[in-house]
């Protein structure tokens, strides 16, 4: 490492003010604090500093995200595989291949566009660079379905970016969920490639790892079979069991199947306390009491005519509970604002699922919904003591 | 029985070096010296010129705008510079000492036959009224101003920080008698620790004691007001440090200004952390020589690791300092991955490092940042150290967005930058919420005043 801290040092005056490389500053800047904490220390205020900072706060969601990725690059050969019949020839490491093959472009076309576009906005800005997009380029590319073209990804990776983060000032400004934007981006501008009946399984072989499944092959996400009140069917067309539900062997987005892998996930984020518990909670709670009051107004409505549980074991629920509803940028701040926020995502959820004709996923356009909701939330939370504290004023008087 | 105030917020981080309980006998300094900016916002004119010989609680530098508040030499000898910095600044005052420590004569009085007035114009004459500071703004209060109330906080609850019993040892009488004089002005109310024993605080006369059991900072005067009676729009309440009313009482008990403090020598880099009697404003290098550890480079504080600034040995010691503190300015730099390493020698109050599984393990806290600013991206870290019925981060967002009156709503006249010291020390974002809040209150009063 000291090789390494010395050659930076050396390139460094290229960087700087009137250094032939200053272009690039924000890029080597990003590079430097990756590699080395800076030695920087304070000249006001307190003289310690906690350990922790916003790059391991962020690293710590990436680490969270990593078992529901992983489970996601091996769903998705093990899909490609059920759905040509060939599982019981099939290796689980093929399978894992085909998936990482899958979903190693998308990765790197995120990465690519959203971090490029954040290294030239801290450049023109002369900030440092913030972490915040390491989790939202993780994110999106598990939220989107296999069949989700590249060149979609990159568009709405840069319009979220862009507009939903960027123009309110970066990391820590923006008021909806980056990750969240560019999935509804692309619901909104391409719908076909992520609803329909075509988009769930991989149908194409890669480098000859996978199988070509024929022409016009459709498979339905188990919402849909949940919308239209029949039983859950998989990609071979056989009826998914609860452990299959539970354990993420049906098709949906890349990272949302898998409960166990998610609660991996969600065990860390809770540990650490990166997430709330109180937003975690309260949306599991807003989502049965919403499906409990359903099924006792319409109990004959076809999308209740399943067990509660599955309500939140398909679909983004839970996906969308652990990582996406606790986002502390765009959640309620206030702690009793958490509870209401949370709720409130966990009711619009079953709404939107329930009377939705179009669409059978709601879990997206809840946590956009009550994103834009937080702020209000979270004003009359600290209204209440804003209040009391004019009553002690006018008490005194 | 007192009324007992129990707080759960808070963080009492565990430092290596705490000071004990022995007083290391230390040569008294030669060069002694006074600084305006310990004064929070006065605007010095200074009353002598070097070569001036000055007695102690003869005026130094007095307040340009309320000129009878007067800033005193604290020993008696001879001023030797004025030192001035950028556009005639004035930095500090210094005063070489005689060695005689000769005071003015204020004759000794019964303070309980005094009026307030009376007290007042005392504590003007004898330079000790500069040590009252008041909410709101946290500003060194106004003479002609009538305080609803006197607070002081007989202990300090922030890491390494001193031990008021130490230094209450042996000034029982004038303790009393300081508090005796602060009665006569308004009502006072003391904060005490669960943990403090000394008679002189569990039946102290003419105060309301108020006994609080928690982590720090249940020993922050700010604190104990908002749990005491919160400050309100349009009221004044002063506050003074322990230590200071101990001068005070000895100003009316002998009739002579006596600035001796018991300060502390702490931290990681000091060889035996212990107190030592010093006289306010003396040089550093004589409280520190040859007891500091050199395996580090060093950075020494004048005051807290929390609130205190950054000096050098040839620095003085601050007029409200109670303690020099020194820890290492960089420890093991250039530290590689620090985002994903384990760190396992390091204190956080996040659960991603290790130190939660040892909480009663002292540590070494260097200067280092640890990381680069951020706009606020977590919620929920200040509220977890900040034990006021205050909401910490949206206060801080009306400062920084200057809306003058969202500060007053989410009440900004309760208030000192100290207060936000804890939320800084474990704010993920790095914010300097101290400076910020600062700015806030100066604000607020060029508006108001």
């Amino acid at each position: 490492m000291k090789f390494l801290r010395n050659y930076l040092n050396k390139i460094k005056p290229n960087f700087e003010e009137g250094g032939k490389l200053h272009a690039f500053r924000s890029v080597f800047d990003g590079m430097e604090t990756f590699l080395f904490v800076p030695n920087d220390t304070s000249k006001s205020g307190v003289n310690i500093h906690d350990a922790i900072d916003s790059k391991r706060i962020m690293s710590l969601v990436v680490i969270a995200l990593l078992p529901a990725m992983l489970f996601g690059m091996y769903n998705l050969g093990y899909q490609n595989a059920l759905a040509a019949g060939a599982v019981a020839t099939t290796s689980c490491w093929e399978m894992f291949l085909f998936g990482l093959m899958v979903m190693l472009p998308k990765i790197a076309v995120t990465y690519i566009v959203g971090l490029g576009i954040e290294f030239i906005v801290a450049q023109w800005k002369n900030e440092e660079i913030h972490e915040g997009f390491l989790v939202s380029g993780v994110l999106i590319p598990m939220i989107v379905p296999a069949g989700c073209p590249l060149w979609v990804l990159a568009v709405a990776t840069a319009f979220s970016v862009i507009f939903a983060k960027e123009v309110f000032g970066g990391t820590g400004m923006n008021i909806v969920n980056v990750a969240l934007i560019a999935r509804a981006f692309i619901f909104f501008a391409y719908p076909s490639v992520i609803s329909g009946e075509s988009v769930w399984v991989a149908t194409e072989s890669i480098f000859g790892i996978g199988y070509d499944l024929p022409d016009g092959y459709t498979c339905a996400t188990a919402l849909q079979f949940v919308k239209e009140g029949g039983a859950i069917v998989g990609a071979a067309g056989a009826e998914l069991s609860v452990c299959d539900l539970i354990c993420g062997f049906m098709p949906g987005s890349i990272g949302e199947t898998s409960v166990i892998a998610i609660a991996l996930g969600a065990i860390l984020l809770l540990w650490t306390g990166v997430a709330s518990w109180k937003v975690m909670v309260s949306v599991f709670v807003g989502g049965i009491a919403m499906v409990l009051l359903f099924t006792g107004l319409m109990p004959e409505n076809p999308a209740l005519q399943q067990p509660i549980y599955t309500h939140l074991l398909l679909g983004g629920f839970c996906f969308g509970a652990v990582f996406m509803a606790t986002d502390p940028v765009t959640a309620a701040r206030t702690e009793t604002g958490k509870f209401i926020y949370g709720f409130g995502i966990g009711a619009m959820a079953i709404l939107i699922r329930v009377f939705n004709p179009g669409y059978p996923e709601g879990m997206m356009l809840a946590i956009l919904l009550m994103n834009v909701t937080a702020p209000f939330i979270d004003y009359c939370v600290v209204q209440s003591n804003v209040k009391a504290r004019a009553k002690r004023l006018t008490k005194k008087n | 029985m007192h009324r007992v105030v129990k707080i759960s917020k808070g963080l009492d981080i565990n430092l290596k070096g705490a000071p004990v309980a022995e007083t290391t006998t230390i040569a008294a300094a030669k060069l002694y010296a006074l600084m305006p900016a310990d004064f929070t916002r006065v605007t010095p004119k200074v009353v002598v010129k070097p070569e001036d010989v000055v007695k102690a609680g003869e005026p130094l530098f007095v307040d340009k705008n309320c000129p009878e508040i007067q800033f005193v030499s604290p020993v008696s000898g001879k001023v030797v510079a004025v030192n001035r910095g950028e556009r005639r600044r004035v930095l500090s005052v210094v005063v070489e000492s005689d060695g005689k420590f000769e005071s003015v004569d204020y004759k000794a009085k019964d303070v309980l036959s005094l009026s307030a007035e009376e007290v007042k114009a005392d504590l003007l004459k004898s330079g000790l009224f500069a040590f009252m500071r008041q909410r709101p703004y946290d500003v060194i209060a106004t003479p002609s101003d009538s305080p609803r109330a006197i607070f002081v906080s007989a202990f300090d609850s922030k890491p390494l920080a001193v031990d008021f019993e130490v230094a209450l040892k042996g000034n029982e009488d004038d303790f009393q008698i300081g508090l005796d004089a602060l009665s006569r002005i308004a009502p006072v109310y003391m904060g005490v620790s669960a943990s403090q024993k000394a008679a002189a605080l569990s039946v102290a006369k003419n105060v309301t004691t108020t006994i609080f059991k928690g982590p720090h900072p249940a020993g922050n005067v700010g604190v104990q007001i908002n749990h005491v009676a919160p400050v309100n729009k349009g009221e004044v309440v002063w506050t003074i440090g322990a230590e200071e009313v101990i001068f005070i009482g000895r100003l009316f008990n002998k009739g002579k200004v006596d600035f001796t403090r018991t300060v502390a020598l702490a931290g990681s880099e000091v060889k035996n952390p212990s107190y030592s009697k010093v006289v306010l404003g003396a040089q550093i290098s004589t409280l520190v020589a040859g007891r500091l550890k050199e395996d580090n480079p060093l950075r020494i504080i004048d005051g807290n690791v929390l609130t205190g600034k950054p000096t050098t040995a040839d620095g003085f010691l601050g007029a409200f300092s109670t303690e020099v503190t020194v820890i290492p300015e960089i420890m093991g730099g250039d530290e590689a991955f620090g985002w994903i390493a384990p760190r396992f020698s390091m204190f956080s109050t996040s659960r991603s490092y290790f130190s939660w599984l040892m909480p009663k393990r002292s540590y070494t806290i260097d200067a280092r940042i640890k990381g680069g600013e951020r706009h606020m991206i977590m919620s929920n870290e200040y509220d977890k150290v900040f034990p006021m019925d205050i909401y910490p981060e949206y206060l801080i967002k009306a400062i920084i967005t200057g809306n003058i009156d969202k500060m007053e709503e989410l009440g900004i006249y309760e208030v000192a930058p100290e207060d936000f010291a804890l939320c800084e020390f474990v704010d993920s974002s790095k914010l300097e919420l101290q400076r910020i809040v600062r700015e806030g209150l100066d604000k607020l009063r060029a508006e108001m005043c």
